[in-house]
C-alpha cells in the first residue's frame, strides 16, 4: 500500500549523506581519545538524567503507546491533516509554501527574506534548515544566517557540522568552546574563563544585538496543529522566543510529518519529549503562535512544508514508523555505536539509531557497496537499547534488518558475501550436509600451531582477529557426541 | 517435561560442551531431552545481514524439524541461546511473512510459543531455581542484549545463579551495555565492534571475577576472544556449565575451546 499525498514523491537531498561509508568514518572518529571522552561523559550524564524522570512517571508506558498511536494516525491521514494545516494558518494570516525537496525550501526561503530586503536572518534551532542546508545556501546568496541556539552556534563558529540532534556540539568540551569564542567571537573578553556562566554570558552579550536588529527569523517547528493552525517550538534557553516575537518577519521550514490533529495532542507529546530529551520534566520555553496577530509578533508568517523524501518514506509500510520521530536523541544518548563513533561518523545530519534508518529512507539506498547510506542500517550491533528508549516506540531494529535486506537485494545476487551466504545456506539446509560441515570443522585445529594460524584469515574474516582470537574446535560436535552416547538421533 | 533440544548451530559446532552441559541440567531436574537430528540453524546471520530469502529456506527446515518434535510428544523446545530463541520468537514469522509465505508464518509462530530459553524454561515454565549446582568460584554475569530486551527473561538467570552452591556472584558494571558483538556486526564494523568489546573487558576486569557467565554462547565467544587476547585472567563459561557443574562433577575451569591468535 502507498500512500499519496499529492506531489510526486521526491528523494531526499541535502546533508542527509556524508562521503564515505560509515566503517571509514568510524575509524577516524574512534582514534580521537578526546572525542571518546566528551562523549562517553555527556551521553553518560544525559541517560543518567532521562532514567530519573522516565521513572517518575507511571504511565510511561501507557503515554509511550499513546504517542505512537497518534503518530500512526497522523501518518494515515497525512494528505487531509496538511491540507487542514494550510487552510488554518492561511486564514489566521499566514502564508504556506509547499517543497519537494531541499532545493525547492532553499529558493523559497532565500527568495522570502530576499524580498523583505533584509541581508541577515537569526535562527531558531531547527533540523529541518539543518537537513536541507539552508546556512549555505543563503550564504551563497549573500544572506548572512545567525544561529542563536548556544550549541548551534558554537558550531557555526567552529565552521563545524553538528553530531547530535539536541545537543549538536556534544563532541565539544568546554575549553574546546572557550577556544572557539576566543577565535572566532568579535569582542570577547581576551580573559574568557571555560566556566559554564562566563561562556553563556559571552554568548548572550554577542547575540543581544542580533536579535534587536534583525528583521527576518527562520525557525523549525516541533509541531504543528491542524484544526487551528498553531506552530510550536520547544527549547531551553529561550533565544528560540527571541527569534519568534522580535523580528517582523518569520519564516518555519517544517517537515510534513509533524502535524498533529489537535491540542489535545500535545497533552502526550509534550510530557514525552522534555524528559526523553533534556531528561527534565518540562522544558523552560514552549512557544506557539497562530498565524499572525497585529501589534503581537510578527507581522509577517511564511510556513514552508518539506517533504524531502518523507512521501517515499511514507510508502515504505516498516520504515514509514521512521516519520513519528519527534527528534528527542534518546536514542542516541542510548546507543553503544553513537556514544563511541560520534555523530560525525554517520554522515548525516540525522545520527544514530534514527539516523541510520531515517537517512537512508529519506534519501534511498543505490545496493552501492561503498555508498555510505546503504552502510548506515550495518551501523548498529541490533542491541535494542534504541527501540527500548524510544519515547513513541519506534521499532529502530527491526527497522534496521529490513534496510539490511533492501540494500542486499539491491546489490544483487553476485557481491562475495551474497555468494558465501548461499553457499552457508546450502550448507545448513541439509542436516547431511551440515553435519559432515561441523565434523569438517576439526580439521581447522590443523591450521593452527602454537596458537597462531598458519595462514592469516582473509577479510572480512581479519576484522574479527584484530581484538579476538578465534575459537579453535576440539573433540566431536554435539551432535556426534549425542549418537555416541544416546544412540536414538530421536 | 518431556524436552526438545534446539542445540543451536554454533553450540553443536563450537561449544558442544555447552549443549552436554544443558542436556545434563535438564536430565537432572526430571526433564526427558531429545535431540531431533535434522536440525541445522534457525537461520539469524542470514536474516541480520539481510539475506531473508536465504534465512526463509533455513526457517522453514526449522520449523518442519520442531513441529515434528512436537508431534512426537515434546512439551517445549529449549534452547542454550537467548539470541537464537530471540530470532524464533520475533523474527521466524516475519520473515516468512515478508516472503509471502503466510502459512507458513503461522507454523512458524506455533513452534515460537513453545520455544525457551534455557533460563526461561527453567525459572518461568518449571518454577526452579535451585537445580543442585555447586561452583565455588567468583562469577560474574552478563546479560546478553536479546536475553534482556528481546526475550526479557528479567531477573531468571540472577534466580538460577544465586541459588548455585559455593558461588560468589559479583555485580558486573554498566551490565547492560551491549559486548558489541552482534554477529556481523563484529567483521563489518570491526573497529566500533572492538571499542565496545574493551569497554566490557574492563568492566569485566574489574570485577576481579574468575568467570564471566552468560547465556549466549555467541556473546561469551567475543568476550572470551577479547579476553583472550589480552591474557585476562577472567574466563567465560556458558550458564549451563556452571548450573551442571555439581559438587561429584565439578566444571573445571579451562580455556573452552582452545584459541589461535593473530
Amino acid at each position: 500500500m502507498s500512500t499519496f499525498i499529492g506531489m510526486p514523491a521526491a528523494r531526499g537531498t541535502g546533508d542527509l549523506q556524508g562521503d564515505r561509508p560509515f566503517p571509514q568514518a568510524a575509524h577516524d572518529a574512534l582514534a580521537d581519545q578526546q572525542l571518546r571522552r566528551n562523549l562517553g561523559y555527556a551521553t553518560a550524564t544525559i541517560r543518567t538524567k532521562r532514567a530519573q524522570v522516565v521513572a517518575e512517571v507511571e504511565d510511561w508506558e501507557q503515554l509511550r503507546e499513546a504517542g505512537r498511536q497518534i503518530k500512526a494516525h497522523v501518518m494515515a491521514r497525512l494528505p487531509e491533516l496538511l491540507e487542514q494545516l494550510e487552510e488554518q494558518v492561511t486564514a489566521r494570516g499566514g502564508t504556506v509554501h509547499w517543497a519537494r525537496d531541499s532545493t525547492e525550501a532553499n529558493r523559497i526561503v532565500a527568495d522570502l527574506v530576499k524580498a523583505t530586503g533584509s541581508d541577515e536572518v537569526i535562527k531558531v534551532k531547527s533540523m529541518a534548515t539543518q537537513e536541507i542546508g539552508l546556512n549555505e545556501y543563503l550564504a551563497a546568496q549573500g544572506i548572512a544566517a545567525f544561529e542563536t541556539d548556544l550549541a548551534e552556534l558554537i558550531v557555526q563558529l567552529g565552521h563545524d557540522k553538528p553530531s547530535h540532534i539536541l545537543v549538536p556540539a556534544i563532541h565539544k568540551n568546554r575549553t574546546e568552546i572557550r577556544d572557539i569564542f576566543l577565535a572566532e567571537m568579535a569582542g570577547v573578553r581576551p580573559d574568557l574563563t571555560d566556566e559554564p556562566a562566563e561562556l553563556a554570558e559571552a554568548a548572550r552579550m554577542h547575540l543581544r544585538a542580533k536579535f534587536l536588529t534583525a528583521k527576518v527569523a527562520i525557525s523549525g517547528a516541533n509541531f504543528a496543529i491542524a484544526d487551528t493552525g498553531t506552530l510550536g517550538v520547544v527549547e531551553s534557553e529561550g533565544n528560540g522566543r527571541m527569534c519568534l516575537t522580535l523580528p517582523d518577519t518569520l519564516i518555519t521550514v517544517m517537515g510534513i510529518e509533524k502535524v498533529l490533529p489537535t491540542w489535545r495532542d500535545l497533552e502526550v507529546f509534550l510530557q514525552l519529549l522534555p524528559r526523553s530529551s533534556t531528561g527534565e520534566r518540562m522544558n523552560p520555553y514552549t512557544s506557539t503562535w497562530s498565524g499572525v496577530t497585529p501589534g503581537d509578533g510578527p507581522s509577517t508568517f511564511h510556513l514552508v512544508l518539506l517533504d524531502n523524501g518523507r512521501t517515499s518514506a511514507l510508502a515504505d509500510e516498516v520504515g514509514r514508523a521512521a516519520l513519528h520521530c519527534i527528534r528527542c536523541s534518546a536514542c542516541l544518548n542510548v546507543c553503544p555505536v553513537y556514544e563511541r563513533t560520534g555523530g560525525h561518523a554517520y554522515g548525516s545530519v540525522y545520527p544514530g539509531p534514527i539516523g541510520a534508518v531515517l537517512s537512508p529512507l529519506l534519501t534511498g539506498m543505490t545496493g552501492g557497496h561503498d555508498a555510505p547510506n546503504d552502510s548506515l542500517p550495518y551501523a548498529s550491533s541490533l542491541c535494542g537499547a534504541c527501540f527500548d528508549a524510544c519515547p513513541v516506540k519506534i521499532d529502530i531494529p527491526a527497522m534496521l534488518v529490513r534496510l539490511r535486506t533492501e540494500h542486499v537485494d539491491l546489490a544483487g545476487p553476485k557481491t562475495a558475501e551474497a555468494r558465501s551466504m548461499k553457499a552457508m545456506r546450502w550448507m545448513m539446509s541439509s542436516p547431511r550436509r551440515f553435519a559432515l560441515a561441523g565434523r569438517l570443522s576439526r580439521l581447522g585445529r590443523f591450521a593452527v600451531r602454537r596458537g597462531k594460524p598458519i595462514v592469516p584469515l582473509p577479510p572480512p574474516l581479519n576484522g574479527w582477529t584484530q581484538s579476538r582470537d578465534v575459537p579453535v574446535p576440539q573433540g566431536q560436535t554435539f551432535r556426534d557426541w549425542w549418537l555416541d552416547n544416546h544412540g536414538d538421533a530421536r | 517435561m518431556k524436552v526438545a533440544l534446539f542445540v543451536t548451530c554454533l553450540a553443536d559446532v563450537l561449544y558442544p560442551r555447552v549443549a552436554q552441559s544443558t542436556v545434563a541440567v535438564l536430565e537432572r531436574v526430571g526433564c526427558t531431552v531429545t535431540f531431533p537430528a535434522d536440525q541445522t540453524c534457525c537461520g539469524q546471520m542470514h536474516t541480520n545481514t539481510g539475506y531473508q530469502r536465504d534465512a526463509g529456506a533455513l526457517i522453514r527446515h526449522h520449523v518442519e524439524v520442531f513441529e515434528r518434535a512436537l508431534d512426537g510428544g515434546a512439551d517445549a523446545i529449549v534452547a542454550p541461546s537467548g539470541s537464537c530463541v530471540g530470532s524464533v520468537r520475533h523474527q521466524h514469522a516475519m520473515v516468512a511473512r515478508n516472503l509471502g509465505d503466510e502459512a507458513l508464518a503461522q507454523r512458524a509462530d506455533l513452534v515460537a510459543q513453545r520455544t525457551f530459553e534455557l533460563s526461561q524454561l527453567l525459572v518461568d515454565e518449571l518454577n526452579l531455581t535451585d537445580v543442585g549446582a555447586y561452583f565455588p568460584h567468583r562469577v560474574t554475569y552478563h546479560p546478553t542484549c536479546h536475553s534482556l530486551r528481546l526475550l526479557r527473561v528479567g531477573d531468571a538467570p540472577y534466580a538460577l545463579l544465586r541459588a548455585v552452591a559455593g558461588i560468589e556472584l559479583v555485580e558486573l558494571p554498566s551490565a547492560d551495555q551491549c559486548c558489541g558483538f552482534g554477529g556481523t556486526f563484529s567483521v563489518k564494523n570491526a573497529d566500533t565492534s572492538s571499542a565496545m568489546l574493551a569497554d566490557k573487558i574492563t568492566a569485566v576486569s574489574d570485577t576481579r571475577a574468575e568467570v564471566v557467565t552468560a547465556g549466549d554462547a555467541s556473546c561469551l565467544m567475543h568476550i572470551g576472544g577479547g579476553l583472550s587476547r589480552i591474557r585476562a585472567g577472567a574466563r567465560t563459561l556458558h550458564l549451563a556449565q556452571i548450573l551442571a557443574s555439581t559438587r561429584a562433577h565439578p566444571t573445571e575451569l579451562i580455556d573452552e575451546p582452545e584459541r589461535a591468535t593473530r
